[in-house]
Parts: C-alpha cells; sequence; structure tokens
C-alpha cells in the first residue's frame, strides 16, 4: 500500500434517560417487567390518545447539554419521524429534527497528554421503540410495548475523531458526564447507551471527505474498537482495489466480527418528518435553566482539585476514585465520618475495583454504605480485628452492605488480645514444633515466621499478627 | 308527559322539566327511543346504539337526580356522540371498516364531562369515515339521510350527529369539527352547531384527523343548549398538551338579548362568486335583522380567502397521513388474511381498511410531506396560514365578530358530491379559516331555500371570543324566531 489514509468518524450516541415514567406518558421505565405490563393507550399508540412531555425528560436532555457545552435552544420542538414497523406503536417515532433542544456543542478528550476538542453537533430527544420478539416454535412475531416510550436523547457528533481510541475517549467522557449529572447510567451491554459509528477513510491530506457508511449494533467498547479497525481496512481495500465505498448502514455481528449491509442508500426511507401537532413548542425560560444549571453537580476536574486541596492522598488515587461520582461520593461521605483518607482511597482502590472487576460490575452498583466502610476501618484500626478478617468482612459487606459491627460479632471474629489465652496457645505451638524452635534459636528468622503462622492457624486468624510476632519472641528468648 | 311534547323540547327545556319532576330522565330516554324505533331506519343516524345500557344509565341518573346527588343543566339528558369520540366499552369506529370491531378501553374526556354532568350517552352517530367528507356518504356503513329532506344529505362529517338531533333522535349532540364537520351539517339540518376555540374542549379521546384542526363542538337544538354543553364539555385537561385553561367564566352567561353596538363585519369576500342567491339573501337579510337590533352591520374585504382551500387541505392531509399510521392491522382493527409477510399485511389491510375518500387524502397528505415537496407544499401552506392569521387578527381589531354564510349552497342530492372532490372541498371555503386560526365559530338557521332546506347563518369570532358569539347568535335566534 503506497498510499496513506485518513480515517474520519463522527458518533451517534443514543442515551436512554434515567427517569421513573416514560416521555409522554405516566408509565413506568423499569426494565424486566412482564411483556406489555409497563403500557397505556398513548405508548400503545390508540386511537384518541395524545402525549404529554415528561419535564424530567427535558431537564436531562438540558443538563446534558450544558455538561457538553451546548447552546440551549429557547424554542425547540417535537417532529414525527413516519415509517411502518411493528415495533413503533403508531407508525411514526416522536423525535426532534427542525429544532433539536441543544446544538454547537464541545468536548475535550485526552490521550497521551494532549487534548483534542470533539464537536457536539446537536443533541435532541426522542422515544424508544418496542421490542419484538420472533417466536420460532410459533413461527410468529410477538410484541412488547414496554420499551416504547422510554426517553432517549440522541448526542450527535461532528466527524471530529480519527481513531477508536480517539472513539473510546469521547466515550468515556460522554459516559462520566451523564453518569455525573445521573441522566442515565450508559450501559452499553444493557442498551442503556447504543452507538452507532459513521465512518469514512479519505486519502491523506485530500479536502473532499469519503463516502461513509453508520455500523449499527456495537454492544461494547471491544466491539466498537473492532468494528472501526474492520471498516476502516473494508473502505481501504475497495479503494485500493479501484472501486468505491458506497453509502449504506451496516450491522455488526458481534460473534464472526464482521459487519454486513443492512440496508443501502437505495433503500432509504423519505419519513417525511414534520412537527408533532399534538405537542405544543417547547420554550425554556431563563428561570428553567438557571433551575437547571443550580442543579449541576461538580465534575470531574473540579472534584479533582478540590480533593487535591482537601485530602492527602496521592493523585493517582484522586484520579481513580473521581472517575465515578458514586465513588468519590462514598469517599467523601466516608472520610467526613472520621476515616483517614488515605485508608478510604485504598479500600476503594484495591478491594472494591478488585471485587468490582471480578463481577463484571460499574462502580455505581457499590452498595455498602460509607457509613459501614468507616466503621470497617476503625474495627482496624482500633485493633478489634486484622486486615485479613477485615478483607473477609468487606467481601460480605459489598454483597449485602452487612453492620461490619454486628457481623465480627455474631461470626466471633474478633481479635483475641487477651495475652493468658494467647500464651496458652503459643505454649502448645512451641511445644509441638521444637525444630522450628531450635531453627529459630540458631537464628533463623523465617522460623519464627512459621511459628506466627501456625498460632494464627490455631487461632482460627482471630489473632494480631504483630501481637502474636512479639510476645513469641520473648517467650523464646 | 306527552312523548311528542317532550321532543319538542331543547336540552335545557328537558333537564328544567325533570329538576321539576315533571317528567323522569328514564321518560325522556324511552322517548327517544321510540323515536329512533319510528325514524332510524330511514335516517340512519346511528352506527351503534345501546338501548340497554342507556335504559340502565337513566334509571341510575333518575335515581341520582332525585337524591340531589346529580343536578346541572344536563342531568337526564339523552345525548348522541360521534363515533370518532372514544367512550369505553362502547365501538367507537369512525365509520370506517378499519375499526369496525374497537372497542376503547377509556371515554374522551368531553364524554366524561358530559356523564358527570348527567347526561346520559344513547349511542354513537354516523359521520364520514374518519370525519373525511361534507356528506356523511364516505361512511362505511352506509349514508345518513337529511331529517329535513331524505333525498339529501345531512352535510359531514358529522351529519349523523346533525341527523340525530333534527329529527328527535336524541336531545343533542356530539360532532368534531375539523373544516367546518359541525357546522356544515348543523346548517344543512337547520339546527345550532359551534365549533369552540382551539384547545377549549380536550381532544384527549377524539381519534385524530388533522390534530392542530379538529375541535369537539356541540350540536343543538337551540343557542343556549349550545351555550350550557359548551361549558359542560369545555374543561382544561392536563392529557391534552393543546388543551387551554379558559378563565374567562360562564358561557352561558352571554345568553342575552342585546346587540346594541356590537361591530359585525361581513366580508365581501364571502358573497361574491359561487354562493347560491338564494343562501346569499338569507344572509344578507339575517345582516339587517341585526342591524335593526343595534348592531353595527357593514361590509369589508377580507382577502386571501382562496387560498384557505389549498391551504386547509395541505395541512389537514398531512397531519391525516401521519395520524392513521397507526391503523395497521397489528394492535388493534380490522387485518386483512392471507397475507405472505409484513409488508403485504400492511398494504392489504390498508388496502381493504380504509375507503377511497380516506385513501386520497392519506396519498395527498404523504405526497406534500415527502422529501422535496415539504418546502413547496407543507410549508407553503403554513405560510398562508401564518399570512391569514394577520388578515383575521386585524379584522377583529375592527369587529367583535364576522358574519357570513356556512356553505356556498343547501344541502345536495345525495349521490351528487362525491364525483367531484375537488367541488366537494372548495364548498369548505367559509368554514375552513377558523379551523386553520383556531378561532370560535358558530352556526345557526337563518331560512330556508325554495325546496324547504335550511341555511345557515355563520358568526366567527376571535379566539376565546365564544361570549360574543353567543350573545348575537342568542339575540339573532330570538329575532328570526319572532319574525317567523
Amino acid at each position: 500500500m503506497a498510499r496513506e489514509y485518513e480515517t474520519v468518524i463522527g458518533l451517534e450516541v443514543h442515551v436512554e434517560l434515567a427517569t421513573n415514567t416514560k416521555i409522554f406518558c405516566g408509565c413506568s421505565t423499569a426494565f424486566g417487567g412482564y411483556p406489555n405490563s409497563h403500557t397505556c393507550p398513548v405508548c400503545t399508540g390508540m386511537p384518541g390518545a395524545l402525549p404529554v412531555l415528561n419535564r424530567r425528560v427535558l431537564e436531562h436532555a438540558v443538563a446534558v447539554g450544558l455538561a457538553t457545552n451546548c447552546e440551549i435552544v429557547r424554542h425547540s420542538g417535537f417532529d414525527r419521524k413516519n415509517y411502518f414497523y411493528p415495533d413503533n406503536p403508531q407508525n411514526y417515532q416522536i423525535s426532534q429534527l427542525y429544532l433539536p433542544v441543544c446544538r454547537d456543542g464541545w468536548i475535550e478528550i485526552e490521550q497521551a497528554g494532549t487534548t483534542k476538542t470533539i464537536g457536539i453537533h446537536e443533541i435532541h430527544m426522542e422515544e424508544d421503540a418496542g421490542k419484538l420478539i420472533h417466536d420460532e416454535m410459533e413461527n410468529c412475531t410477538l410484541i412488547d410495548y414496554n420499551r416504547a416510550g422510554v426517553p432517549l436523547i440522541e448526542i450527535v457528533s461532528e466527524p471530529d475523531m480519527c481513531s477508536a481510541e480517539e472513539v473510546i475517549a469521547y466515550l468515556e467522557k460522554l459516559k462520566m458526564l451523564i453518569k455525573y449529572l445521573g441522566a442515565s447510567d450508559c450501559k452499553l451491554q444493557e442498551g442503556s447507551m447504543r452507538v452507532d459509528v459513521n465512518l469514512s477513510v479519505k486519502e491523506k491530506g485530500a479536502a473532499q471527505p469519503g463516502t461513509r457508511t453508520e455500523m449499527k449494533n456495537l454492544n461494547s467498547f471491544h466491539s466498537i474498537r473492532k468494528a472501526i479497525e474492520c471498516e476502516r481496512n473494508r473502505q481501504i481495500e475497495l479503494l485500493e482495489a479501484g472501486g468505491e465505498v458506497t453509502q449504506e448502514t451496516r450491522r455488526w455481528d458481534e460473534t464472526k466480527e464482521i459487519s454486513y449491509c443492512m440496508r443501502s442508500k437505495e433503500d432509504v426511507q423519505d419519513y417525511r418528518y414534520f412537527p408533532d401537532p399534538d405537542l405544543v413548542p417547547i420554550k425554556i425560560e431563563e428561570e428553567f435553566l438557571e433551575e437547571v444549571r443550580a442543579r449541576q453537580p461538580e465534575f470531574r476536574p473540579e472534584k479533582m482539585l478540590r480533593y487535591k486541596r482537601e485530602y492527602d492522598i496521592p493523585e493517582y488515587d484522586i484520579g481513580i476514585i473521581t472517575e465515578s461520582r458514586h465513588m468519590a461520593d462514598i469517599f467523601e461521605e466516608t472520610v467526613a465520618l472520621g476515616a483517614q483518607p488515605k485508608k478510604v482511597s485504598n479500600w476503594l482502590m484495591v478491594e472494591t475495583l478488585r471485587i468490582l472487576k471480578e463481577k463484571e460490575k460499574d462502580p455505581e452498583d457499590i452498595s455498602f454504605s460509607p457509613k459501614h466502610l468507616a466503621d470497617l476501618i476503625a474495627m482496624v484500626e482500633e485493633r478489634q480485628i486484622n486486615s485479613t478478617v477485615a478483607k473477609e468482612v468487606f467481601e460480605v459487606m459489598f454483597e449485602s452492605d452487612v453492620d461490619p459491627k454486628q457481623y465480627v460479632e455474631k461470626k466471633g471474629l474478633k481479635m483475641v488480645s487477651d495475652d493468658t489465652a494467647l500464651r496458652k496457645i503459643l505454649e502448645e505451638v512451641i511445644a509441638a514444633n521444637s525444630q522450628s524452635v531450635a531453627d529459630y534459636r540458631n537464628g533463623k528468622e523465617r522460623a519464627l515466621g512459621f511459628l506466627v503462622g501456625q498460632t494464627m492457624k490455631a487461632m482460627k486468624g482471630k489473632a494480631d499478627p504483630g501481637a502474636v510476632n512479639q510476645l513469641l519472641r520473648d517467650m523464646l528468648q | 308527559m306527552d312523548k311528542s311534547v317532550l321532543l319538542e323540547m331543547s336540552a335545557t327545556e328537558l333537564a328544567e322539566a325533570i329538576r321539576k319532576r315533571k317528567t323522569t330522565a328514564t321518560e325522556a330516554m324511552e322517548a327517544v327511543l321510540e323515536q329512533i324505533e319510528r325514524t332510524e331506519e330511514c335516517y340512519h343516524c346511528y352506527v351503534t346504539i345501546d338501548r340497554e345500557r342507556a335504559q340502565l344509565q337513566a334509571t341510575e341518573i333518575q335515581k341520582k337526580i332525585e337524591t340531589g346527588e346529580v343536578s346541572g343543566p344536563l342531568a337526564g339528558v339523552p345525548v348522541a356522540i360521534k363515533d370518532n369520540i372514544c367512550t369505553e366499552g362502547m365501538r367507537t369506529t369512525c365509520a370506517s371498516r378499519m375499526l369496525e370491531n374497537y372497542i376503547p378501553t377509556f371515554s374522551a374526556q368531553a364524554v366524561l364531562n358530559l356523564e358527570k354532568a348527567g347526561a346520559i350517552v344513547i349511542g354513537k352517530t354516523n359521520m364520514d369515515e374518519f370525519a373525511m367528507g361534507s356528506t356523511t356518504e364516505t361512511s362505511a356503513f352506509g349514508v345518513t339521510k337529511n331529517p329535513r329532506n331524505s333525498e339529501y344529505v345531512p352535510g359531514g362529517s358529522s351529519g349523523g350527529s346533525a341527523a340525530a338531533v333534527a329529527s328527535g333522535e336524541c336531545f343533542f349532540a356530539l360532532g368534531s369539527d375539523t373544516g367546518g364537520s359541525v357546522r356544515q351539517p348543523a346548517a344543512y339540518c337547520g339546527i345550532v352547531g359551534m365549533k369552540p376555540t382551539y384547545g377549549t374542549v380536550s381532544r384527549y379521546g377524539l381519534v385524530a384527523y388533522g390534530s392542530s384542526l379538529d375541535q369537539i363542538g356541540p350540536l343543538c337544538k337551540t343557542v343556549e343548549d349550545c351555550a350550557v354543553v359548551l361549558e359542560t364539555i369545555a374543561s382544561y385537561d392536563s392529557k391534552d398538551s393543546t388543551s387551554i385553561r379558559r378563565e374567562e367564566g360562564a358561557f352561558t352567561a352571554a345568553l342575552i338579548r342585546n346587540v346594541q353596538g356590537m361591530r359585525i363585519g361581513v366580508p365581501r369576500d364571502y358573497l361574491g362568486a359561487g354562493l347560491s342567491d338564494e343562501v346569499r339573501d338569507a344572509v344578507v337579510r339575517a345582516a339587517e335583522l341585526l342591524r335593526t337590533e343595534g348592531a353595527q352591520v357593514e361590509e369589508f374585504d377580507l382577502s386571501l380567502v382562496d387560498y384557505a382551500v389549498p391551504a386547509y387541505y395541505t395541512i389537514a392531509s398531512a397531519e391525516a397521513s401521519s395520524n392513521l399510521e397507526r391503523y395497521d392491522g397489528v394492535k388493534y382493527g380490522y387485518r386483512a388474511d392471507e397475507v405472505r409477510d409484513l409488508h403485504q399485511m400492511y398494504r392489504k389491510t390498508r388496502a381493504q381498511g380504509f375507503g377511497t375518500e380516506v385513501k386520497r387524502r392519506i396519498m395527498l397528505g404523504s405526497y406534500v410531506l415527502s422529501s422535496g415537496y415539504y418546502d413547496a407544499y407543507y410549508l407553503k401552506a403554513l405560510r398562508v396560514k401564518a399570512m391569514l392569521k394577520e388578515v383575521f387578527s386585524r379584522t377583529f381589531d375592527r369587529y367583535d365578530c364576522i358574519l357570513g354564510p356556512v356553505t356556498p349552497t343547501t344541502a345536495p342530492k345525495l349521490g351528487e358530491s362525491l364525483k367531484d372532490p375537488i367541488q366537494m372541498y372548495l364548498s369548505d371555503i367559509y368554514t375552513i379559516s377558523a379551523n386553520l386560526l383556531g378561532l370560535p365559530a358558530i352556526s345557526i338557521p337563518c331560512g330556508a331555500d325554495s325546496k324547504g332546506l335550511p341555511i345557515g347563518l355563520q358568526l366567527i369570532g376571535d379566539c376565546y371570543q365564544e361570549k360574543k358569539l353567543i350573545q348575537i347568535a342568542y339575540t339573532f335566534e330570538q329575532i328570526y324566531r319572532e319574525g317567523r
């Protein structure tokens, strides 16, 4: 390959908003209900039913717009996107085409120390569709409208990215902002964040952009990265072979790691968009904007600066803890309860992250209370339990947020600090391990370790290893 | 009480008679059902009549009236509902094969308001399919005939409601008015029909045709009934985003005979070419009567009138094409048999489920919204609407209301209108501006032609000026009756 190519990528990111009720009716947005149990005449498209905008949806959309430096459009509106498909009960989707609620924003991504600005073309609100379930046995298709009308925002970027790394960095940044806002949990796997990749290639330095394709069905960062690589290579191979890229929508096959054409430009439907006459124009007053602004949280950069000022923990720790607002909140609350910042940070960065990784969970899934973490740390400090026991207790706490004090009490895990009891065990250990005793006395330090281990074993771990160590030395002198 | 006397009463008179124990809700219902027995076969006003439910409810309401649980100006009065207004548990077909067996799970807010006031639903009235038409001849369930002369159409699309009121098959009815569908049949059948300001009556439960134009309105024997019914059905409804909170007080407070100093403008454009001489004469006479009663009546030039019809049909069809997409055979309603795949099911279901006029408007609407034509048609129609708004707004700076005809002619003969849809559309010229601009308008009888067919007089007011219209209409009704 003599020629060099540049990749041009823009993203369309759908984010399911964390509202209790749907965008145009009062039905629950809870995931996993019995099919069609979260429906009403509005979200099943019954004749005579009418949509009414859920104010929370607008608040979330505006909050995301503000966090991504968008212009908030003061007079926006909903449009109908008309297309026939059974997952769409009205056969039109209520969306925003002509006047989206936010536009012309940007966010910064950082990679290897350099910062790049990625433009955001617009953010618009729309309703999700229902789910089709194909029953192979009965050879029929069933519809579940529970998801129909769940609120979404679509964040459309400018074509400002040129690699999978930038795409991932952009998505990570978006995810973090949106999660900080509490506007969504942004889970790719579960579909609360859906990413479509628009990609084209052009010869390096060429002024004209190449023909782009749109890639759908990307359910993980891994898929996104892989799909970008494959699509870039596919397009370059086409061009190298003297062919042309056709404008089309492609679908990524996660297991085969290839994509195939879903529909080409010729099949592009005419959606006959027009303003939805059932919904009044959205007018955003200064007062509303102020309310949303006032509720914006402290985002990561400010939070990191404040942590540097307020807490005596390494910058590395600050970076990790503030990646998640939930984790940062737990950190702050635990410290506020009297725990030493570095101790709290250690529990979060080591044990917590290890368990999260094991269980393939997000920091948002942490459910133990700061009070219990503070208690656990205090118990270690006060030498009521040793660190091994503390880790055991923490695992249980992570699962079910048990009160560590009660748990330790109930399970009898308190350290035995009573000298006479310990002395008795030690005497037994010394008597049973004469060889090791002799080795130690002959200057083999390691033999002491063995004896301490034996003692801990006999004490079922409930002893303070430091105290055992000290007492053993005294007794062997 | 003698049933023929009962049937002559207005809704307000009947309710008063019931309140004063001169008759009962049960007796009134019996009278109406007997009248239906006598004349329904000829006129075919209804698509669905639920005698059992009506009688049962009449008995219940009568009890509640006696215990004082239900009072108010419509308690015990039998009402007919246009079949595009949802009634819980009662078939709502929109006179379409598509919804032939559709039973709503909820009632329209307007119906709930009536029921709360003690009115009793007899059944659902015939109409043009999905309210598209001006004669009630596009109904999938047969035509309705004009009770004034059964060789003629009752008008449309609320033809069944108008005919039911005119024939005594109910005491009053609800219709819906998207381009004149309440006022025009009221004019053809010689009764009173009113389209309120857009947003006054909740559209929740009204099956949408042209969402930005649709309003539910009353069809009544008298202006007084009209004010009473409007007062009952009007309510702010949080389920309808376009609903408006009206706070100017009772519409019935405007039932006053007085037009002293009222400024009434008669557009020359509404009296020109295309208007039949008999209708013109009746309208001009009506204007004269109001002048004698003390109103300042003058002619003026409205302008842009010719653009209203094309703009209206563009917007109405565009909205209809989208509103009717939900009828696809998937969730409810008609579904074609023997289909190979999804798209064939859509095609066959819609080809078989919809009638010609509905399909024509869906195609027209899809066309004006399609890419490449959106600007040329749909946006241009919106611009015409904006210009019309200015013209009318200036007009209402000078006049309390606009007076003119409802229709260019009296009712056409059955079977004559559908051959030439364009001609039929053009006959909406006097009524559609009120829908495009959301204005209130009322149609009241003002004479008859040589064949004895009724002629309607239309009064159009500025937004929220129903009370002025009611006052002028009420005054005219009094003088007109005296003169007759």
